[in-house]
């Protein structure tokens, strides 16, 4: 019970190392689950995206496509874009099966009181789309990341 | 005192149906929102759906907080028959769909063979309305589960007396459908089935019930497509209907469809359509064009 306690106390100390350009976040538990979803078994898919430079363009691409959009684009003032960045970074290969861990918050943590709506939603998806056309990533290949991603509706989603 | 009690029934059967609506009435109400495509396109009897089949999605570009609505408008042409169908949709909190249609069927030349003189017309109203149950086709990928609607469909033809004579029991009738639809993102798939309680002979055109079967049997609607882009959805429809009549058998109808979203809000539907005799006339096979504009 201790040694949970402890455990629970060191991945939390982790967490509170704030990375260089982020905004310190109150302290959470580490781990890959938080992801929201499990990881494709083989690197196919992430390979299909073109590796991390693929993802890394992709989510640059995104975030700079949410942050200029009339509808969407309030949500994003006043959030940690640098954080937001490297964490969907890390949840794009993780979930593609690249080996990546995932370091943020679990997706209910991380969208808590942001007023997130189906509609919103369901932009940031058309904008992600968007993105991976961009990068050029096979319609098949979009849609295995768009299968791990759809479920999370439900905790991203405030009713 | 009555519409207090008639209140206090009324408000839990809203919740049920419209989870969303305290937000509405709190001023939360937003128009738009859907994913491309997901809110159908529209079939013969102006339901979202595809052109054949019933899909369980609900009609317009509408999220749970807002109202859509759209128009379409349908032509088949087989070898010897023309068929339009001229219809509105709307989409109530992605929860409940209200369509009207109003079809209109040709026999050309046809008509002269049939006794029933060249270019005689008959035409059917169609007022529908659908109710999501459960399920969600698009977000729910971890689930097995898919999208469930059930719906009704109130049909009334116009043509009673030719109806009688060829043996039609009635001029209208109500069909019952209970339809799933799930979307499997991780192979580009969409599926659906129906099921649908109907008396109508050739969709209801030519009446319902008949001198071979006057009770309403179950037949089964199908549909597979392939997205092939975020814009396009390709596939296959099937939809068995009842064999009512004596004077003519009635078969099944197959169509092999392309969905196309021009734009957010215009939707064009192309198909090659296999309908099988009709009247006596043979192997009516065509195609089908159909538009849907929306918001």
């Amino acid at each position: 019970m201790l040694t949970m306690f402890l455990l629970l106390l060191a991945s939390a100390q982790v967490s509170m190392t704030v990375p260089a350009g982020e905004e310190p976040v109150e302290p959470y538990v580490i781990q890959d689950s938080n992801a929201g979803a499990t990881p494709y078994k083989t690197d196919r898919w992430f390979k299909a995206f073109h590796g991390q430079p693929g993802i890394d363009r992709i989510v640059e691409s995104f975030m700079d496509r949410n942050i200029a959009d009339p509808v969407i684009g309030e949500i994003f003032k006043n959030q940690d874009d640098v954080r937001i960045r490297r964490t969907l970074k890390e949840q794009i290969c993780y979930l593609l099966g690249g080996g990546c861990a995932y370091t943020g918050r679990d997706m209910k943590g991380a969208h808590q009181n942001m007023g997130v709506q189906t509609a919103d939603f369901n932009a940031l998806v058309e904008n992600l789309q968007w993105a991976m056309r961009e990068e050029g990533i096979a319609f098949a290949a979009q849609n295995k990341l768009l299968a791990k991603l759809a479920p999370m509706k439900r905790d991203v989603v405030e009713r | 005192m009555a519409k207090t009690a008639r209140l206090t029934l009324f408000a839990p059967l809203l919740a049920i149906i419209f989870p969303s609506l305290p937000a509405f009435a709190q001023g939360d109400y937003r128009s738009g929102g859907k994913l491309l495509l997901t809110g159908g396109v529209t079939s013969v009897e102006g339901a979202s759906g595809g052109g054949l089949a019933t899909w369980s999605t609900i009609a317009g570009d509408e999220t749970e907080r807002g109202i859509g609505a759209s128009a379409s408008a349908t032509w088949i042409e087989t070898r010897d028959f023309g068929m339009t169908a001229f219809g509105g949709k709307i989409g109530l909190f992605d929860r409940v769909e209200l369509s009207y249609a109003r079809q209109r069927f040709d026999t050309n030349a046809a008509g002269a063979a049939l006794g029933l003189g060249a270019g005689f017309a008959f035409g059917q109203d169609v007022f529908g309305a659908k109710l999501r149950l459960f399920g969600d086709a698009v977000y729910d990928q971890d689930r097995f589960l898919p999208q469930v609607s059930i719906a009704v469909q109130h049909k009334h033809a116009n043509r009673g007396a030719v109806i009688g004579a060829i043996g039609g029991r009635d001029d209208s009738g109500t069909d019952y459908v209970l339809s799933a639809t799930k979307i499997i993102l991780d192979k580009s798939l969409v599926l659906g089935g129906a099921a649908r309680l109907t008396k109508a002979n050739q969709f209801g055109l030519l009446g319902f019930g008949g001198d071979r079967q006057g009770a309403a049997t179950v037949q089964f609607e199908g549909s597979a497509g392939v997205l092939v882009s975020h814009k396009l959805l390709v596939g296959a429809e099937y939809r068995s209907k009842p064999d009512n009549l004596s004077f003519a058998q009635e078969d099944d109808a197959y169509d092999l469809f392309a969905a196309y979203a021009l734009h957010r809000h215009l939707t064009v539907t192309a198909a090659y359509v296999d309908l099988g005799d009709i009247a006596t006339v043979k192997a009516q096979r065509g195609f089908f064009l159909s538009m849907q504009a929306g918001f």
